[in-house]
């Protein structure tokens, strides 16, 4: 059964005839017991034939194990975006981006494209001053409206700056890294797994913590 | 889990809405929960020039899990409302711009207004029509902010599922606190309501909630302290009628105890109540001519979808009135 309806099919057309550049989504899965994989790699499929300017490659954890580290994939499901040049770019989801989560996966496609609106330069700034490596972690629930704005803005810090890798993680798919984190309201921001906050803060915010992890 | 696709990215793509910064604007609107798209919808159609404003499309209805009480509209969940809302207002290729946070306005020499936005941005209008709605009340107590996001939360739709098979307590009184802990309660192990005083709650909701079995309810019990380790434990609460004070165990704090304005940008320049509602009278002028204030932000009573939207209408026609004066 298709997970997408037609009516929506319609609109994603719409969307990616946006598209600028040419996107991969690798797709990490693991054989045996992977929560929701299956229907991830459905999602995927369906979105790849919506526009000649995506392309799917499935992977395997262990199998491609290079290429899981190349981008840094730790769980499975996990949906990297690849450039034109079939280059990470920091975009990465964890977990099914379905529910509210097709609202930070498709503008996130459209971005990784090419085709997304550009920061104000005083936050470009802030990102270029940046010199040690960040990782942002954004957890999430599936029925969380405001969550897909967090996702957004962290993938977008990624792509104007090579040092930020961007990463969705869905929290009842990945209950023991949530458990760690100690999430119990999402948005729950994470950055460099040691400063954080809740909800989806304006993009000051998320620079004021990046600002933390260089010191 | 809900695997179901909640859409809404219809127009944020679409060239032809896109959101011109340079540009003076008839009515710039500030907020697209249901006063500002209504006030956007009545001033596309007035013909003005008009743009919206906002933090995040859709404002508190989208965190509403159910709506069954806006007119002709039997049941909706609020995002499927606010798609309706969306769409309509699109019809009219109304520019958006999301994802925004007016810091302040200021009113210049030539009478027209300078929106400031969070990140350096500045726009310009003739007119502006405040719709900024309100944000959930915290209780105040000990322990609210240190176990915020580890226990206390504010939107039960949104973390309700982390809650699976735990147990919660939801604190307030009014049809938001009880649709709260009914939504909860299909997740969560128990739900325990807690308020300072009586029901406020609609009955048609209060008749929801009895059919749970694993609710409980203590009224005229006040929270005094959130409790915990690493994650909030429990509360501590005080029984207003026989004075006692004791704990309640709890994994999460679910609080619903009302709204207040969100009138920070107005502070200093227009006249507020002393809840920081801004002042308007009944064309949704504010103490400033030019500046127009619809929703919850307002010190209008009731904070529902249908009074906000009607008072959207209201203040884009006093708006489009003001702006034609004018041109005069
Ligand atoms: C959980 C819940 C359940 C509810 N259930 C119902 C119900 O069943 N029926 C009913 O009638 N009502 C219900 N309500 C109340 C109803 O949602 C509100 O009365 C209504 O949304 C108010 O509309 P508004 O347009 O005034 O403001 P809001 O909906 O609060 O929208 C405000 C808008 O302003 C934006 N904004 C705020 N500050 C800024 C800024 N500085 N810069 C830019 N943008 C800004 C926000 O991003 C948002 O877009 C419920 C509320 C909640 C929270």
């Amino acid at each position: 059964m298709a997970l997408l309806n037609e009516q929506l099919q319609g609109q994603l057309k719409e969307v990616f005839s946006e598209m600028k550049n040419d996107v991969t989504i690798a797709v990490f899965t693991q054989k045996g017991a992977c929560y929701s994989c299956e229907e991830t790699v459905s999602f995927m499929e369906e979105v790849e034939a919506l526009s000649d300017k995506i392309h799917l490659e499935k992977l395997d954890i262990e199998a491609d194990s290079e290429r899981a580290k190349e981008y840094n994939v730790t769980m499975t499901p996990s949906i990297v975006l690849l450039d034109a040049d079939k280059k990470y770019v920091g975009v990465k989801f964890n977990g099914i981006p379905a529910g509210h989560e097709i609202n930070s996966f498709i503008p996130g496609l459209i971005e990784v494209s090419g085709a997304g609106e550009a920061l104000p330069e005083n936050y470009l700034e802030q990102l270029n001053a940046l010199t040690k490596p960040v990782n942002i972690k954004v957890f999430v629930t599936l029925s969380c409206p405001h969550c897909p704005g967090a996702v957004q803005k962290a993938h977008k810090l990624a792509l104007e700056s090579d040092l930020v890798d961007a990463e969705m993680i869905e929290a009842q798919t990945f209950g023991e890294i949530s458990d760690k984190f100690n999430v119990s309201s999402v948005p729950k921001i994470v950055v460099n797994d040691k400063y954080e906050f809740v909800g989806n803060q304006p993009l000051q915010v998320f620079l004021q913590e990046i600002a933390k992890t260089q010191n | 889990m809900e695997l179901k696709f909640s859409a809404d990215f219809g127009s944020s793509f679409k060239k032809e809405g896109a959101f011109d910064k340079s540009m003076l604007y008839d009515l710039l609107i500030i907020g697209s929960g249901p006063a500002g798209l209504n006030a956007a919808l009545y001033a596309g159609r007035k013909g003005m020039k008009v743009g919206v404003v906002s933090g995040k499309p859709g404002g508190q209805v989208v965190d509403t899990a159910s709506v069954e009480n806006y007119l002709g509209v039997s049941f909706a969940t609020g995002e499927a409302l606010v798609e309706q809302f969306m769409n309509h207002v699109k019809t009219l290729k109304i520019p958006m711009l999301n994802d925004a946070d007016v810091e302040a306005f200021e009113k210049k020499d030539d009478g027209t207004f300078e929106l400031k936005l969070l990140g350096g941005d500045v726009l310009k209008a003739k007119a502006l029509i405040i719709a900024t709605g309100s944000k959930p009340r915290k209780l105040g107590i000990p322990g609210e902010d240190q176990y915020a996001g580890r226990g206390v939360a504010y939107c039960a739709i949104c973390d309700g599922p982390l809650f699976e098979g735990r147990d919660v307590i939801v604190s307030g009184g009014g049809n938001s606190a009880v649709e709260a802990a009914v939504d909860l309660a299909k997740i969560a192990k128990s739900v325990t309501i807690i308020h300072r005083s009586q029901f406020r709650a609609d009955q048609i909701v209060l008749d929801q909630l009895n059919a749970f079995n694993n609710v409980t309810v203590f009224l005229q019990t006040e929270i005094k302290e959130v409790i915990g380790e690493q994650l909030m434990t429990g509360v501590v609460v005080l029984d207003k009628e026989t004075g006692e004070t004791r704990t309640v165990k709890a994994d999460g704090l679910f609080v619903e105890i009302g709204h207040i304005p969100n009138s920070q940008m107005a502070k200093e320049t227009l006249k507020l109540d002393n809840h920081g509602e801004i002042e308007v009278n009944h064309l949704n002028e504010t103490s400033i001519p030019g500046v127009f204030a619809a929703g919850d932000v307002t010190t209008v009573p009731y904070k529902q979808i249908i009074i906000a939207a009607g008072e959207g209408a209201k203040a884009a026609l006093t708006a489009n009135d003001y702006v034609n004066r004018l041109k005069r």
